[in-house]
């Protein structure tokens, strides 16, 4: 009775959605060749901006942290303002500036209001950042230091420990093994030379994609893509990232620390952002570890055992294969039974797949919730700038129920044991020693 | 020329904002409407007036612990349920706990609010409290605690700060609780917790979304009509005693990096005698931390370079009285000491000049812009409501707060600086960092 109910509101739920209609992505490129997609969203009067470049940590080349301390220092002058000047042109017009460095990219944002007389001048100073940074010593050294800083201080955490020793151990010698802030060494060795090279040779319109979201028209974002990437230098696209290697075989390692809890992060490097195997795995996971309150492994490690406060797995997909990551935090005694439990609840789960019942449940909660995703400004510039950066198709988002729909027991079977290979698993745990 | 601005923003954003609709059942239970029709998305929160703040000694945590067996199931519903069914329609749902409020949320596909509806009525009075169940889940709320506070030093210094600066509010006690309350909870403990609190006449319901306010009320009223309301015990007033001198406490912990947090007894909106003083305390704390531009990142971050990181906050909307918190990090070379005294020196500033017209229109226009932004996430929406509503303010307060903060004047924000940041009402935890390898065992293990 409850199954028949719920299918109809699974087909209410997608009959609903089509007659929705997602916002239109427009993609374009400027006469300069900048590539540039745009969805239009009415009702606030505010708009994002975000320029992604392929500058991630992944180019990091010999000095950890380069791509992420270039990034952090663009603010601190620009053109003929320095830091000061630029935070207050940003906040008397109540724009706000924000930049990230992950993996494969950084990027830098703006978000304002669309009135003119406030978006232009949060605009001219966006483009001044972008083009003309100053990379003056004096800010060199004391963002280094700030950064050097919170290196030292993020050693405080068994999490962060945990974390660094995880993906060493699954990247070994690629690009992806270390984090993307660098460590102390690492930073230490960066000059004000290599900053600037960095920019020069990565802050460049044939390695860019410009994201808008927000209440302006298509001609309003012509005009503001034009004149962004005309002021960035034409240069060109990064290089291929050489291909990840997999781990030889599984392995174990534990790292004593002062702390009541034993962190434990398990994985290896699987998925790529246009993998064959992604939705097949996407939803598998989502029933392993990636559906929160509902997912097996907080089904059996908290809710039957009351382990963990948290209990999850996902998939990061990256350019090239990126982490397949189980994690939790157990007290130190309990760490040794804890990762039993999520290795033999990984193991069970590839044996078998998931039941029919699973798969349902899963697909109902991603289809069923699928706007939920995309029900603001901010998570649809998400999903715009991944989009365009990974070059996936333009009716990505349209397409996604339905592809979550038509995956099988059998696929998601026959994906994990093919692609989560337990025998080259590397489990992390950093805490307590335990007896 | 921003002060022009500024009006001009006002003026024209007052368009956007949406009325909020109210309505009260006969058992008390208020409703709250927030039609927003940009997705077909419906947010739904309950807010239930108990929080850390509600406990007496020896149950310190247990609104929190509460909240976690709220999960547990009802005969209706039996473990588990809640979620599968929140799940399988598409949903996200979860809980938060503060010191004043306990909230319940789940956000779906508009057209299936009444599945949250259904779910919430039936848990706000057949909760099934099993010994079994509580045995587990305290040992969850144990590993969240050790996650959240005792493997973070931070986090433990500001724990021990606030039982310093309070002497008998509530406020000094840590909303998941003290250790040794959460291990002792027993079931007649919740149980007792939940018939005191949980009741239509003490929560309010807030939905946001693309909902019509009328069709919103028939069906609150469908499924939490029938459930009677409770004669809710007042509350003691816990008033807080006058602090008549510095407090100082330097704590150590295995750590890396020293840290500076610094509090100010203040009143809260709620508490405050005159409420402009709250909204200039507000605004004050953005002069020094909002934006970039803010005293405290542009003179100690980047002008005399004497912090690595520095912040500064106030929450205005406590149900008792507030503290106004600093809080820092010393560049290599310089002492916890040279951080108290810049940041002091700041504050001596404030309370002797006026701030220029520039740097307060420069708050406003954030405020301003900051009203507009917030509206793209009506999680945030529902929760501003809930709050003002759950800790005695009203609603109707989050609505005047854009209007509020555009009155405040430069001499007002003076004046409160003056008046509240002062020395005997000031507590400071210095976090000394010792060496992290005491209690562990040398070397690195390697197993395959």
């Amino acid at each position: 009775m409850r199954i028949k109910s719920s299918l109809i509101a699974i087909l209410f739920g997608i009959v609903s959605m089509q007659a929705l209609a997602f916002p239109p992505i427009k993609h374009w490129q400027t006469t300069q060749g900048g590539l540039v997609y745009f969805v239009a969203s009415p009702g606030l009067p505010m708009v994002d901006i975000r320029l992604v470049f392929d500058a991630g940590s992944a180019r990091d080349g010999r000095l950890d942290g380069i791509a992420s301390l270039t990034s952090s220092l663009l603010e601190t002058g620009a053109g003929q303002w320095n830091a000061d000047q630029i935070a207050q042109r940003f906040d008397e017009v109540g724009a706000k500036y924000s930049y990230a460095t992950h993996r494969d990219t950084s990027w830098v944002g703006l978000r304002s209001l669309t009135q003119a007389d406030l978006l232009e001048p949060a605009l001219g100073t966006f483009q001044k950042i972008l083009s003309q940074p100053q990379f003056t010593r004096e800010q060199f050294l004391r963002v280094k230091d700030q950064k050097l800083m919170g290196l030292k201080q993020q050693l405080e955490k068994p999490g962060y420990i945990a974390k660094k020793n995880f993906y060493q151990a699954i990247y070994g010698e690629h690009p992806y093994a270390h984090l993307v802030a660098g460590d102390i060494e690492s930073i230490k060795q960066i000059q004000l030379t290599d900053i600037k090279q960095f920019y020069q040779q990565y802050y460049v319109r044939n390695n860019a994609i410009l994201a808008i979201v927000g209440d302006l028209t298509e001609s309003q974002a012509r005009q503001i893509a034009e004149t962004l990437f005309k002021q960035l230098k034409r240069g060109e696209k990064a290089k291929q990232l050489s291909q990840v290697v997999l781990p030889k075989k599984a392995n174990k390692k534990h790292i004593d620390f002062p702390s009541t809890q034993t962190h434990i992060l398990a994985g290896l490097p699987v998925l790529t952002r246009n993998d064959e195997d992604y939705f097949p795995l996407y939803v598998g996971n989502h029933i392993l570890g990636g559906s929160g309150l509902v997912s097996l492994l907080f089904n059996e490690i908290r809710e039957k055992r009351g382990l963990a406060y948290s209990a999850y797995s996902y998939f990061s997909p990256l350019e090239e294969s990126g982490p397949f990551t189980m994690g939790l935090q157990t007290q130190n005694k309990q760490s040794d039974m804890a990762i039993e439990l999520m290795q033999t609840t990984l193991a069970d789960f590839i044996n078998k797949g998931p039941t029919q019942a699973q798969l349902m449940a899963a697909q109902k909660n991603l289809t069923g919730g699928f706007v939920l995703r995309i029900d603001n400004n901010k998570k649809l510039l998400n999903y715009i700038a991944m989009i365009a950066f990974y070059q996936l198709p333009l009716d990505y988002l349209d397409s996604f129920p339905g592809k979550v729909s038509r995956v099988t027991v059998d696929e998601i079977k026959a994906a994990f044991q093919r692609r989560v290979k337990t025998d080259l698993m590397q489990i992390i745990s950093v805490g307590g020693y335990s007896e | 020329m921003i002060i022009r601005l500024c009006i001009v923003l006002f003026y024209s954003f007052s368009v956007y904002a949406t009325e909020v609709q109210e309505r009260v059942l006969t058992n008390g239970l208020k409703v709250l409407v927030k039609e927003e029709h940009r997705s077909p998305v419906v947010v739904s929160q309950i807010w239930y007036k108990v929080g850390s703040s509600y406990e007496p000694l020896g149950i310190t945590g247990i609104s929190h612990m509460l909240e976690h067996m709220m999960f547990k199931g009802t005969n209706k519903y039996p473990a588990g349920e809640f979620s599968k069914i929140i799940a399988e329609n598409g949903g996200r749902e979860n809980a938060f706990t503060g010191r004043d409020y306990t909230a319940y949320f789940q956000t779906l596909e508009k057209t299936r609010l009444a599945i949250s509806f259904a779910l919430e009525a039936d848990r706000m009075q057949h909760l099934k409290l099993i010994a079994e169940e509580l045995e587990k889940e305290l040992q969850v709320v144990m590993e969240e605690r050790r996650m959240r506070t005792e493997d973070n030093p931070r986090a433990k210094l500001q724990e021990y700060l606030m039982a310093l600066a309070y002497s008998n509010s509530p406020y000094r006690n840590p909303v998941i609780g003290w250790p040794a309350d959460i291990e002792n909870y027993q079931v007649d403990d919740l149980l007792q917790w939940y018939q005191q609190w949980y009741a239509p006449n003490n929560a309010t319901l807030i939905v946001a979304g693309d909902v019509q306010a009328e069709d919103v009320f028939k069906l609150a009223e469908h499924y939490f009509a029938a459930i009677p309301g409770k004669a809710i015990k007042t509350l003691k007033p816990h008033t807080e005693m006058e602090q008549v001198g510095v407090r100082r406490m330097t704590v150590k912990l295995p750590a890396k990096v020293p840290y500076i947090l610094m509090a100010y007894k203040v009143p809260s909106l709620n508490t405050v005698a005159a409420e402009w003083e709250a909204y200039a305390l507000d605004v004050l704390a953005a002069v020094l931390d909002g934006g970039g531009s803010a005293r405290l990142p542009a003179r100690l971050q980047r002008g005399q370079q004497v912090a690595s990181s520095v912040g500064a906050g106030y929450d205005i909307s406590g149900r008792l009285e507030e503290l106004f918190l600093f809080e820092a990090t010393p560049v290599n070379g310089q002492s916890l000491l040279d951080l108290e005294i810049a940041l002091k020196t700041e504050i001596r500033t404030l309370q002797r000049d006026a701030i220029s017209a520039h740097e307060l229109a420069r708050v406003k226009a954030q405020v301003m812009a900051q009203s507009v932004y917030e509206q793209d996430s009506l999680f945030y929406q529902a929760m501003k409501l809930g709050i003002a509503e759950t800790v005695g303010l009203g609603w109707k307060k989050a609505e005047q707060y854009r209007d509020k903060i555009n009155q405040v004047t430069a001499e007002q924000v003076r004046w409160v600086a003056d008046k509240y940041l002062i020395e005997s009402h000031l507590s400071i935890a210095y976090l000394e960092p010792q060496t992290m390898a005491a209690n562990a065992k040398p070397g690195v293990h390697h197993a395959h």
